[in-house]
This record gives C-alpha cells, structure tokens and sequence, in this order.
C-alpha cells in the first residue's frame, strides 16, 4: 500500500461499528423546531423559560436561516431543534386552526421585536379579541400615533408571534385584506376560521 | 396570555459582541467530523462517549466565544482535549490495541445519515490504532480533522516540522505493517 492509497483511505473511512449518530442535548436557551400547518411552514422557537419566542412563516429554508440567526443574536447563540420543547405550542396551534380553542394559554415574550413593534403588538393582542377586526389606522390611533398606520403595518409584518399575537385581524380601511407575512391566503383562512367559529 | 407578554424578559444580548451563528448550524455541519475524530482518537467504544462530551463542553462555552472565525477547528480541539482527558483518566490506555472485540467492531457504518463516501476499513484503523501514540494522534488530525500542520502541532504542543515528521513516520508505519 503507498501513502497516497493510505492518506486516501485515511480521508474517506473511520473506525466504529454502529453508525455515527448526532449530539443530544437536554434543553437549549433557545428551543426550535419548523412545522407544516394548514396555514403555511411555522418555525416555533421558545427561550430557556419556556416562553414562546418565535411563531414565524418561513417558506424555505433560507428564511427560517433568517429567523434563527435573529433568534441566536437577540436572545442566545445556543440554538438548538429540539422538536419535543414545543410540543405544547404545536398542539395549542393545531387545536386553533381546527376552531377548538380561540386563545393561546402560552407564556410568550417578545425579545425579537422593538420597542415600537412592541407597543402596537401588545396593543393589538390587549384589545383585539377573536374573530373581532381593526383596521391599521385604528390600531394607530389606539397607540396615539394617529398618522402612523404605515408604521403599524411594518411592525404588524414583523410580528414574530404569528396567530398568537392575532396580526391576521387588522385589515385595509376599506375591509380589504391588505397583506400578511404568511400570504393573504392564510389571512383569508384565519379570519374565515374565526367568523365560523366565534359567537 | 396577554399579560403574559411582557413578563419573562429574556437574557440579553451577549457581552462578547461577537456575531455567532444558531449552535444547531455547528451541529449539522460537524457532527460527523467530531464523531469520526473522537473515534479516531479514542477508539470505537469510548469515542461515541467522548464525542457527547465535546458538544456538551461546546455548548457551554459557546455564548462566551470571541470570535466566530473557524468555528470547526475549534469543535476539533475540543475533541482532541476530550480525548486525552479521557487517555489520562484511563492511565495511558485509553486507545485498544489489542482488544480484539473493538477491533472487529470496525464493519458497517452506512447507516441513513452518514455520507455515502465514508467507508469503514477494519484494517487500515486496527493498524492505525497500533501506531505509536503521538504518531497515531498526528495522524488522526492530519487526516480525519484535516487540520494543517500549524494546528496540529499546536494541539500536540509541538512544532510545525515535527508534526510533519509524526504524520510522516505515522504513514511509513501504516505502509509497511500492511
């Protein structure tokens, strides 16, 4: 055998029997996993109290990349897919797109949004309830920024609780649907579920 | 719910200032580097172990790192330490040599999630396991870690020609004990 057959197989083989498998761990400061709804691709992620932290449409890859690099900047770099720490939100998901239950009973914290976003996201989920709409200039007025309803349509985009904060319910002034991080597909879907099943 | 918003203020941002990417991304990337190189180093049985600890140590340290530079020679080092911590912990026998049940437990690793490129030869790593241990460690690095020679003799406390000179008389022994 000469070195190059020997430096070749050193490269391309290794010792062991069973197959390599990858690390576990218990817990992470930042727990994810990316699911299919009826909705669309969600990544849920939750920090180390267990609060929900992300409830994002992500279409592909690229844009749930895009979500745990924010997530690993602004709450933790120690992000970990540890699908079993979000069964409890997946399953308060699945039962709300099914129109069994019209609020979440989840701890939620809202590292990824500013303070602005957060002002208007708190806003809208203190005084906009099930199957109830706003409109974005009325949202505006509620946070006494009266001429600010562009602004409360960004941070309404940049929701990062999806559905648990109810961004689906503020729409155009004139009852059109304007837009929705998750397309105006799943808008029509949420409003649509919620007018079904409220009352 | 709604009160709920605002009443678990997560940590905030680290203090190193450094931009590191999500931990999950290390994992996919180099788990199969790490575990190749813990097994390399420590033998089949203990290697899985030693691997494990590796990614714990890594965890734990990984918010404190001041650069996001080389992330993967970093996760090697890690590796290598594990695996001389073991190697001492043990009296010097970490490594099997002769023990005839790790040796034949060089055979199928095709499992789903392995690269289809990574092959097992029983004999090549029985031999390599026999070799001279900072021969065998040179080597290891050389090949599976693909570190250069700096980080080699870095890891080995030594210097650059000297690693080449290990990784050198590591192959000649493999060569002739074939």
């Amino acid at each position: 055998m000469n070195d190059t057959i020997v430096e070749q197989r050193l490269h391309t083989t290794y010792p062991g029997s069973p197959p390599l498998r990858p690390p576990t761990f218990p817990s992470a400061d930042v727990a994810y996993v990316v699911e299919d709804t009826p909705v669309g691709r969600i990544l849920f992620a939750r920090n180390g109290n267990g609060a929900l932290v992300a409830s994002r449409y992500v279409a592909d890859d690229e844009a749930a990349d895009v979500v745990l690099d924010r997530l690993a900047h602004m709450v933790s770099p120690r992000v970990l897919r540890l699908p079993t720490a979000l069964d409890e939100a997946r399953r308060q998901f699945e039962e709300f797109l099914a129109g069994r239950r019209n609020d979440f009973d989840l701890e939620t914290d809202l590292a990824l949004a500013t303070p602005f976003q957060r002002d208007v996201l708190e806003t809208l989920a203190q005084t906009v309830g099930y199957g109830e709409r706003e409109t974005y200039g009325g949202l505006a007025r509620a946070i006494h920024r009266p001429t600010a309803s562009r602004a409360v349509g960004a941070a309404l985009g940049a929701n990062p609780l999806c559905i648990v904060v109810p961004c689906h319910r503020v729409v155009g002034a004139h009852g059109s649907l304007a837009g929705y991080a998750g397309g105006v597909a799943a808008k029509e879907y949420l409003l649509g579920l919620e007018s079904d099943t409220s009352g | 719910m709604l009160e709920a918003l605002d009443s678990h203020p997560s940590p905030r941002r680290r203090s190193t200032g450094v931009n590191l990417p999500p931990f999950q991304r290390l994992v996919d990337a180099h788990w199969r580097d790490v575990g190749r190189l813990a097994r390399a180093l420590a033998g089949p049985v203990d290697g899985d172990d030693v691997a494990q600890q590796a990614w714990t140590q890594a965890y734990a340290a990984y918010p404190g790192l001041t650069s996001a530079q080389n992330l993967r020679g970093w996760l090697l080092t890690i590796t290598h330490r594990c695996a001389m911590d073991l190697h001492r912990s043990r009296g010097r026998r970490a490594v099997p040599t002769d023990d005839e049940a790790v040796l034949a437990g060089v055979a199928a690793v095709d499992g789903p999630e392995m690269s289809p490129h990574l092959l097992v030869d029983e004999d090549l790593w029985g031999r390599v396991a026999r070799l001279p241990e900072r021969q065998r460690e040179a080597v290891v690095l050389k090949y599976v870690g693909d570190l250069d020679h700096p980080a080699i003799a870095e890891l080995l406390g030594t210097t650059p020609t000297m690693s080449r000179r290990l990784v050198s008389d590591g192959l000649k022994n493999l060569r002739e004990s074939a």
